[in-house]
């Protein structure tokens, strides 16, 4: 309810504040009679009486009404008892500010038992609603008038179907036309005529909206003795073909949807896997503490909010090099200080490090709390990007698909432009012989480990924006991530991102038949049965030095 | 089929020769490692293989023994026996034996204890978990170690054997499975002189009662034992011959020599 | 240290064992409870606690000291133990529990489930359940291994996906539908066998029979690994092709050795949750089964006492450090793993053994 309010008075205001200037200026021009002697009368007790005044009102055909008449609406007019005038009152702590509704006249504040409320019943509040969306017809902006087409649509009655076909006559903008046309076509299916009804129905074929669906369905309804409600059955098959093309239209919306769920979990997914993909698939390194470097981006996160409180946005973009660099460099140490005593023996480095992730976790514990920590989101990461009413686009998901595509053609660039992507190549394809040519292969090897890592606190960083920020952050995603990075053959960054997205997209394609849990353990099946059936992934590395 | 009634999987030798490889294509990612390779190697045979770095021989021994499937052709034991529909196991139980190329014996175990697990007995898991050697068992071993030299090592771990030792200890381990085809990769790499001709010693008088395939770079050792030498180039047959026959052929001094 | 000073290391602490599981149980039976001799309900199950652990760290060391796989999913099949008897002691409750239903347990009343899963019954037989300790851990160690071996998943491939085992069975152990209790799992116990299972005897029962089934446990394993068997094992984790090419199906072996210790790890299970009174699905989480791990690296691989011997010695240090300053555990554990795989490849055994090598 409270947004609501919000909105609307909102919306009062700017109206308000939109139609001051012209208020000022066309005191003279209106019949100051009707206007008072409208004003008195709804001041009076009787609905029958306030009832004609918003009539009165309505014909004036004024910004001032409008003004008026939405702040009866919402509950913003009053009498002030002692003078027996007509304020348009805003709730403040201790009581109202008041300004004459007649000149906008700023009054001062009072308290609650100065002024009275004048009150609505539904009646009048629907009445009330229609005059105000037929005088906001004429507003400039068209999503004023879309929102007044909207208004006018929900208690139809002829004359404002007159109103309706005059304005598309007159209406310029394509998206006004529509929502009229879409009225018009609602309400036409209701005459006496079939061509007419048919025509409707042809137009409704395209409008996929709610109101639509349930008009159309009405239309395919069966009574209790099983006869049709419709007795036309020209127009009943043609409902039936409108409402067929509007739910196949609907069903691609649906696949756009999980599509797009899938694909932005996909992108967490080959977020999380990518470091990996470089440590273990190239480097031959299990890293069990990656969950961990992730976990220490979305914390170098938290940290940047706190010391930039007042700019959401600047954190974050600063989050991202900082986070690379705090992970990277956690990761050069490990590299230097555990993993290169360990080479050639994977076992023995997959449990070390994951002694390192225990370490990690429980230092974040101990810092910060083991509770989790909210990340706020910018401005401009939050919302979603309506497209129509059956499909909306959340930002921040958006955004995180972005970015994951950048962070993924920024590595293999990296991997495919830089020096240190050539050595790494090389290592990874023969450390002896890249030794001997005079590749270092122990910085080489600390740098792609930092490399690796980096992405990993990058990741991060993406994580803070979609989920809590805590110590358990990196253990959620790292069974997962060695599962793309397997699923996708390791040492194949394409492969990678590839499994990533089909991961991420057949999760989302079985939430919704076996619940989020179930859906994540057949993932998990079937991942453990391709293994079993492709050992080396999806694109394996073939050749004699891979067997054995 | 040579008239006689054999029982289907039996080893059949009645037309000669006891490996049969045809036409057999392998590559990987684009690099043709097998190159219609048709090869026959004769029952009682000692067969040497040479031929350059990457010229298929390591890989011919895999796809013999099961480790690598090829993309066409055709592997028969003997006449009846199709090594290509069973796996590395399989191919051993049915009398193939293969040492490896770098020498690879269980280094945690001891030298009678490696050469025990290569006994040519019933390796199922039951009969392994209950298994009791015999006097008859141990004096065959005894008898390898005595062959191979290492009777005094015989409760040494065998990975503190040298380089060599650890070599005769593989033979070793492939005389114990009673093979009757032995593949013997490089067995002399990283051998003494005095080491070098004893294998040569070793290896011929296995002659006639198994085939022997030997793969060997070190020249010297293949015209001390082999009557026939065939030389692989580029995944396929090059030629084959005595090893006088291939020394003088000018193709086989240009991809090795020249190439 | 020699193969004989290593068995008569094994023989005292396999004496030991016997006098812990058979001494303190006699002495609570025969001594007043205010005696020095008595021993609390809290040290008697302590005590067997841990020798549930010595069990699952026993198995966990066939499979990863000897054959080389490093099983990351072993606390599944102590879990599905667990999970077993603990089916059996919820149908023990009968109508004692908080709403009073003779057939089914509170949390199915409490979900409005009107008759018991199919997969319950037979839980109600003491016998059955037993069976099932070995059984279910058996069955999926079989089906799991044997899809794993065959198509010769090796190394860090096989210790991920055991890991994603015991995670995909945590996730579904935490689901109510499943009918196992989901979050809270089982608990609240009354009794055992007709015997009530907060008593004091039956708590030294069960130290008795947890100390005889490890010494059971470990003997067998030792002829296990003492056989040709068990040379084959250890063979297969050194040179996995080599044992291929003598003619053994390296898959079946694997699979027999995983089986057998999933079998142990289930006993271990079944042990430890009528002691401890509770079995919830954090034990399938992916961090305990590593704890295990710890518990092996540390004692020393491919020793079978050694497992022992770092399971108790691991958990004791847990219980001392959770009590005493809980954040400093897990700094414990993850620098255990550290130090042990980069200085200590041979856990504390192998320090003492290289001490004595070079004197």
């Amino acid at each position: 309810m409270k947004p609501n309010f919000f909105r609307r008075h909102f919306c009062l205001m700017a109206i308000g504040l939109l139609l001051l200037p012209s208020l000022v200026l066309s005191d003279e021009n209106v019949n100051p009679d009707i206007l008072t002697a409208a004003m008195s009368r709804l001041n009076n007790a009787s609905m029958l009486d306030r009832s004609a005044a918003i009539e009165q009102l309505a014909a004036v055909q004024e910004p001032k009404a409008i003004v008026i008449l939405q702040a009866l609406l919402d509950g913003h007019l009053f009498n002030l008892k002692a003078e027996n005038k007509l304020v348009i009152a805003t709730e403040i702590e201790a009581g109202y500010t008041l300004s004459d509704a007649k000149n906008g006249q700023y009054l001062g504040t009072v308290t609650q038992d100065t002024v009275q409320k004048i009150t609505l019943n539904n009646a009048l509040r629907v009445a009330l609603r229609k005059k105000i969306g037929r005088l906001e017809l004429n507003a400039s902006e068209a999503k004023v008038r879309i929102n007044a087409v909207q208004a006018i649509a929900k208690d139809i009655d002829p004359e404002s179907l007159v109103l309706l076909r005059t304005q598309l006559g007159m209406e310029k903008d394509g998206s006004v036309q529509d929502e009229i046309k879409l009225v018009l076509g609602l309400e036409q299916i209701n005459s006496n005529d079939k061509s007419q009804r048919l025509a409707a129905l042809d137009l409704l074929k395209d409008h996929a909206s709610p109101a639509v669906v349930n008009r159309l369905n009405a239309l395919q309804e069966k009574d209790a003795t099983g006869q049709f409600v419709e007795t036309d059955a020209d127009v009943r098959n043609s409902a039936k073909t409108a409402l067929i093309n509007i739910n196949s239209k609907l069903r691609v919306y649906a696949a756009i949807e999980t599509l797009f769920f899938g694909l932005s979990l996909g992108a967490v997914l080959v977020l999380a896997a990518i470091g990996l993909a470089i440590t273990f698939g190239v480097m031959g390194v299990i890293n069990m503490a990656h969950g961990e470097l992730m976990m220490l981006g979305a914390y170098t996160t938290y940290v940047m909010q706190q010391l930039l409180p007042d700019y959401l946005g600047w954190a974050l973009i600063l989050s991202i090099p900082a986070a690379f660099m705090i992970s990277a460099l956690v990761g050069i140490a490990i590299e230097r200080g555990i993993i290169r005593f360990l080479y050639g023996r994977p076992l023995e480095t997959l449990l070390a490090t994951f002694g390192v992730s225990l370490v990690l976790q429980q230092a974040v514990r101990s810092i910060f709390s083991p509770l989790n920590r909210s990340v706020a989101s910018p401005e401009w990461m939050s919302g979603a990007w309506k497209i129509n009413d059956f499909l909306s686009l959340t930002w921040n998901r958006f955004y995180i698909l972005v970015f994951c595509l950048l962070v993924f053609a920024l590595l293999l660039q990296i991997l495919k432009r830089t020096r240190l992507g050539l050595e790494v190549r090389a290592v990874a394809q023969n450390r002896n012989m890249a030794k001997a040519m005079g590749i270092p292969t122990a910085r080489v090897d600390a740098l792609t480990f930092g490399l690796g890592s980096g992405i990993a606190g990058v990741a991060g960083v993406a994580l803070s924006q979609i989920t809590n920020v805590g110590p358990n952050l990196g253990q959620a995603y790292i069974v997962d991530s060695f599962m793309v990075v397997v699923f996708g053959g390791v040492g194949n960054l394409w492969g990678t991102l590839l499994a990533g997205f089909s991961l991420g997209i057949a999760n989302k394609l079985l939430e919704p038949v076996a619940g989020a849990v179930l859906a994540k353990i057949l993932v998990l099946v079937f991942i453990i049965l391709f293994i079993q059936k492709r050992p080396r992934g999806l694109f394996p590395q073939k050749g004699r030095a891979v067997e054995g | 089929m040579s008239g006689l009634a054999l029982k289907p999987g039996e080893l059949d030798v009645s037309h000669g020769p006891i490996l049969y490889m045809e036409d057999i294509n392998l590559s990987f990612d684009g690099f043709k490692a097998l190159n219609n390779l048709s090869l026959y190697i004769d029952a009682g045979e000692l067969r040497c293989v040479i031929g350059p770095n990457g010229a298929g021989k390591t890989t011919m021994m895999d796809v013999i023994t099961g480790k690598t499937r090829p993309d066409s052709g055709s592997v028969f034991f003997g006449q009846t026996i199709d090594l290509l529909k069973m796996d590395e196991a399989a191919v051993a139980q049915a009398g193939i034996c293969r040492k490896f190329q770098k020498p690879t014996v269980f280094d945690a175990l001891s030298v009678f204890e490696n050469l025990e697990l290569a006994l040519a007995v019933n390796k199922a898991v039951w009969t392994t978990l209950f298994f009791k050697l015999n006097g008859q068992q141990r004096d065959r071993i005894d008898q390898v170690l005595e062959t191979i030299g290492l009777t005094d090592q015989r409760l040494r771990a065998a990975g503190v054997l040298s380089h060599g030792q650890k070599q005769w200890l593989e033979i070793g381990m492939l005389l114990m499975q009673e093979p009757k085809v032995m593949l013997v990769d490089e067995p002399v790499a990283g051998m003494t002189h005095q080491e070098i001709e004893r294998t040569a010693e070793l290896l011929l008088s296995l002659r006639g009662e198994r085939s022997i395939v030997v793969v060997e770079h070190d020249m010297e050792f293949v015209r001390s034992i082999a009557s026939r030498v065939t030389v692989l180039h580029e995944g396929s047959v090059l030629t084959e011959g005595t090893m006088n026959e291939i020394q003088n052929d000018p193709r086989v001094i240009q991809v090795y020599l020249g190439g | 240290m020699n193969l004989f000073q290593q068995d008569k290391l094994a023989g005292w602490l396999m004496v030991t064992i016997t006098l812990i599981s058979v001494l303190i149980p006699l002495c609570n039976l025969l001594t007043p409870v205010d005696s020095a001799l008595h021993f609390s309900a809290y040290t008697v199950s302590l005590l067997g606690k841990y020798l549930t652990f010595a069990l699952l760290g026993l198995s966990l060391d066939l499979v990863w000291g000897y054959c080389g796989i490093l099983a990351l999913g072993q606390g599944a099949f102590f879990a599905l133990g667990g999970y077993a008897i603990g089916l059996y002691l919820m149908r023990q409750i009968g109508n004692r529990g908080v709403y009073g239903n003779p057939l089914l347990p509170d949390f199915m009343v409490f979900l409005n489930w009107s008759e018991l899963p199919w997969y319950w019954f037979g839980f109600n037989q003491f016998w059955f359940a037993v069976l099932m300790v070995v059984v279910v851990p058996g069955l999926l160690a079989l089906v799991f291994g044997w899809l794993a071996f065959r198509s010769r998943v090796t190394g860090v491939y096989l210790s991920i996906i055991t890991q994603a085992l015991t995670y995909a069975l945590l996730l579904a152990f935490f689901r109510n539908e499943m009918g196992f209790g989901g979050n809270n799992g089982l608990t609240d116990f009354k009794e055992i066998l007709g015997f009530n299972i907060q008593s004091e005897g039956v708590r030294s029962f069960f130290l008795m029979v947890t100390g005889l089934i490890l010494l059971l446990a470990f003997y067998v394993s030792r002829w296990v690994v003492q056989s040709k068997l068990g040379r084959v094992i250890t063979a297969v984790r050194d040179q996995e092709m080599r044992v291929r090419f003598l003619g053994y199906r390296v898959e079946h072996f694997k699979l027999w050795i995983f089986v057998f210790s999933a079998m142990l790890a289930g006993m271990a299970g079944a042990l430890y949750v009528p002691q401890v009174g509770i079995i919830n699905p954090s034990e399938f989480s992916p961090l305990n089964s590593l704890e295990i791990v710890i518990w092996v690296a540390i004692g020393g691989r491919c020793t079978l006492y050694g497992a022992i011997i770092g399971a108790v010695l691991v958990n004791y240090a847990k219980s001392l450090l959770t009590g005493w300053a809980p954040e400093i555990w897990l700094f414990f554990l993850g620098t255990a793993f550290i130090l042990v795989t980069v200085f200590l490849p041979n856990g504390v055994l192998g320090l003492f053994r290289s001490q004595e090598q070079k004197s």
